[in-house]
Formats: structure tokens, sequence, C-alpha cells
């Protein structure tokens, strides 16, 4: 045995041994995984959808006149949604046996539209809840994220003269004015408003309205 | 002169680095993926500033299109209560099959064992229910796409209510989840939320686009 060795050794003393090579053919594996990739990717969703959350007032179909809540007129605005994104609002109720009737302005959606007004109407809440709001962003005042919201409830709640807002829209209306009318309520932190159902008087004023 | 022997370099890149990330990315991504639902039309939901999540369990969503077609859709299954309150294992309730049962029963038309396992699997629908069993047994595509007209909601023949009416009926604990369109007509809207009114429904979750709004005092 130990003969043969020695011959192979010589034999093939200069001959390298073949190397393999280390390296495997990754192609095949790259491309796999760029198809799952780009798959995974483009299936996801991501962000989970938001929502608003809103609450209608109960259906009432006879209504009892001792059991409704009755509001103040002078802190009552109205605000009418139409077509064309245009916004009415009106302060007060439209009753045509008690005149006079209210005066009908015309506004928009913009910064300085509907949400000028809402924040001048809406000023001292407005002042509290963003004045607590800085000082949790701040670190000045330290407290859990439901402790917050009631406590921006609290102040919403104080308020006795905040403006009580009506939100009413026609059957132009689209959809998008409805949820943008309720999100200015959001951002300018009302307090109370509610989604009614739009009367006859109103259209007929809304029909009359500047253009 | 003397030949210039360039070095024969080799075509093969290393693509260990390049692997690595692409089984890091591969994972990341198989393991936090929630498969987007089958939409039915696309919708393109209106913007606010509300950072509140949708759920994502028993719910009953309606959809409405830009052309103010309605959709309906509710989970297979949620979480169910028993007398006292307790949750009840989920996997149980297969809300889907229970609500076609019931509203075939209530349209006179039959729909086999199997054409319920079908449906149990689709997602959102919006078609007369007389073109729902044609709808359920297509597999041409193009077909089921042609079939899905929207849901009735005329006062005449109002099937929207009673799918309504059958899915809280089925599961009573479901939240109501709004997906409109913003250009479509509040008049559609105003319609779907009167009928979920009619069902003691009063609380709506309306899915809307995050977006940052600023409000600033001017003094």
């Amino acid at each position: 045995m130990a003969e043969i060795i020695q011959e192979e050794k010589q034999e093939g003393g200069k001959r390298k041994p073949k190397k393999h090579s280390t390296h495997i053919d990754m192609t095949p594996m790259v491309d796999l995984m760029c198809l799952l990739i780009t798959f995974f990717m483009l299936t996801t969703a991501f962000s989970k959808p938001k929502v608003m959350e809103i609450t209608m007032p109960e259906k009432d179909n006879k209504p009892d006149p001792k059991t409704q809540t009755k509001v103040q007129a002078d802190r009552t605005y109205n605000i009418l949604l139409t077509g064309d994104n245009k916004i009415y609002w009106y302060l007060g109720l439209a009753d045509p046996k008690k005149p006079p009737m209210p005066e009908l302005n015309k506004t928009d959606y913009s910064k300085d539209g509907i949400r000028k007004f809402l924040l001048q109407k809406n000023k001292n809440v407005f002042k509290s809840v963003e004045a607590l709001k800085t000082k949790v962003i701040k670190g000045e005042l330290v407290m859990a994220d439901s402790t917050l919201n009631r406590k921006i409830k609290e102040l919403k709640r104080a308020d006795h003269k905040a403006p009580i807002i009506l939100i009413k829209a026609d059957e132009k209306a689209k959809y998008k004015n409805i949820v943008d009318i309720i999100d200015e309520m959001a951002i300018c932190n009302v307090a109370s408003y509610a989604v009614v159902d739009i009367n006859s008087v109103e259209l007929d004023m809304l029909k009359n309205a500047p253009k | 002169m003397p030949k210039i022997k360039l070095p024969t370099k080799s075509p093969h890149i290393d693509m260990t680095p390049m692997v690595d990330l692409f089984s890091l990315l591969l994972t990341f991504f198989m393991l936090t993926t929630t498969f987007r639902p089958q939409e039915a039309a696309p919708i393109d939901t209106p913007n606010s500033i509300s950072e509140k999540q949708a759920p994502d369990k028993n719910i009953i969503t309606v959809d409405i299109t830009k052309d103010n077609k309605v959709f309906f859709d509710m989970n297979k299954n949620g979480k169910t209560f028993d007398k006292n309150g307790k949750e009840v294992a989920d996997t149980a309730s297969h809300f889907r099959k229970a609500l076609l049962a019931k509203m075939g029963e209530h349209y006179n038309i039959t729909f086999t064992d199997k054409d319920k396992d079908k449906f149990d699997k689709l997602s959102s629908f919006g078609m007369p229910i007389n073109s729902m069993k044609r709808w359920i047994n297509s597999t041409d595509p193009k077909e089921k796409a042609a079939l899905q007209k929207g849901i009735p909601i005329d006062s005449a023949d109002n099937q929207i209510a009673m799918w309504v009416r059958f899915a809280r009926l089925t599961n009573p604990n479901a939240e109501v989840v709004i997906k409109g369109d913003g250009e479509s007509d509040y008049k559609t809207v105003k319609k779907i939320i009167d009928v979920m009114q009619d069902n003691k429904v009063n609380k709506f979750n309306l899915i809307t686009n995050l977006m940052k709004a600023e409000a600033k005092l001017d003094e």
C-alpha cells in the first residue's frame, strides 16, 4: 500500500487537485426571491384604513315635544351643504311664521372659509383645548391618552356659549362634503354638532341664495 | 511589443449580501402581510384627520362607488357573545352562510350547500338577489364583473334593507363600516344611513384617508 501511494505522489507531485469553487449559482434563487418580494409588496395592505366615527341622532317617528332637546337659537348655527362645493350658513331658526328670516351667508371649504368661521365662533374652547394639548406635547403635563381625551371632552362641555352646529345637506351635496364638514368640526374642536335632515324652508332659502 | 494579458475577470458577482437582504425583506413582508381585500370597484375615500383605526373583524361593510352603486359585505367570522356577554370562540360562527340562507328563504331562492360554501369564500358583492346564484357559480371574471350592478336601494325593491336586517340578525354585534367614494351623492349615503337607523344602528364608521390639517386662530 505504501508503495502505491508513493508512486502516485511521485507522478502527480506537481498536479494541483482540482479546486471546487465554493460559489453556487444563486441567480435562480435571486430571481425567485425578487418575484416573491414584489408579490408581497404589492398585495400588502400596510396601513389599515382609518375611520371617522359618527353617531347619528336616534330616529324617532313620533317626536315628543317634552323630551326633545331644546337648543338655544342664538348659539345655533345651521350649515347648509349643497352642490358645487358650496356652503351656506345662517344663525338661529328659520321659521316663516317668525320673521325676520335669518340671513344666508355663503362660504367655502377652504382654510379661510368655513374653518375661519368655526374657529372664531369656537374661540374659547379651541384655545383651552389647544393649550392643554401643547402642554402635553411639551411634556409639562404627563397623562395617558384616555385621560387626555376625557379632559378635552370636559373642556368642550364646560363652555356654555360655544356654538351648536347643525349640519344639513341637500340632495346635490356629495358624500365628500359631509365628511369634510364633520372633519372641520373635529379640527376646530366643536363640541356639539349633529347631522340632521334639511327642511323645506331651508331648501327654499337655498334656491334663493346668493350665487 | 509584449502582449499585455488582460486578467480574465470572472463574470460572477458575489450575490451573498444581496441574497441576505432579499431573504430579510421577504421574511419581513411574509410576516407582516395582511392581504388587501378584493375590491369590487375602485373607491376613492375622502380625507379626514381621524386617526382611529378601522375595525377588521366583526364588521358589516357597505361600499358606495362613484356612480352610486351599492355593495355589501359581511365578514365570515367575528366575535360572538353568549347571553352573559362572554366571548365565544370565533370559528364556530359562519355568518356569511347563515346570511345567505336567510336571504334565500326570504326571496324564495334555494341555495345549495355548495353555493353557500362558495359564497363564504367570496368578498363584497353588489347585485340584485336574483342574479346572486349566477354570480356565485360563475367562473368567468368578466361575467362576474358584469353582474355586479349594485344592490337595488329604491323604496320599491329595497334589497339593501333586507341584507342589513338579516346581517344584523345573524350577527347583532357587528359594527357598520361605510366606505363611500368622495364623489358619490350624499343622497345615496343618506339612504344607507336611514336603512341602518331603521335597523337600530346609530353608530357608523366612515372610512377616510388620513390627512393632516392645520388650524390656527388669528387674533
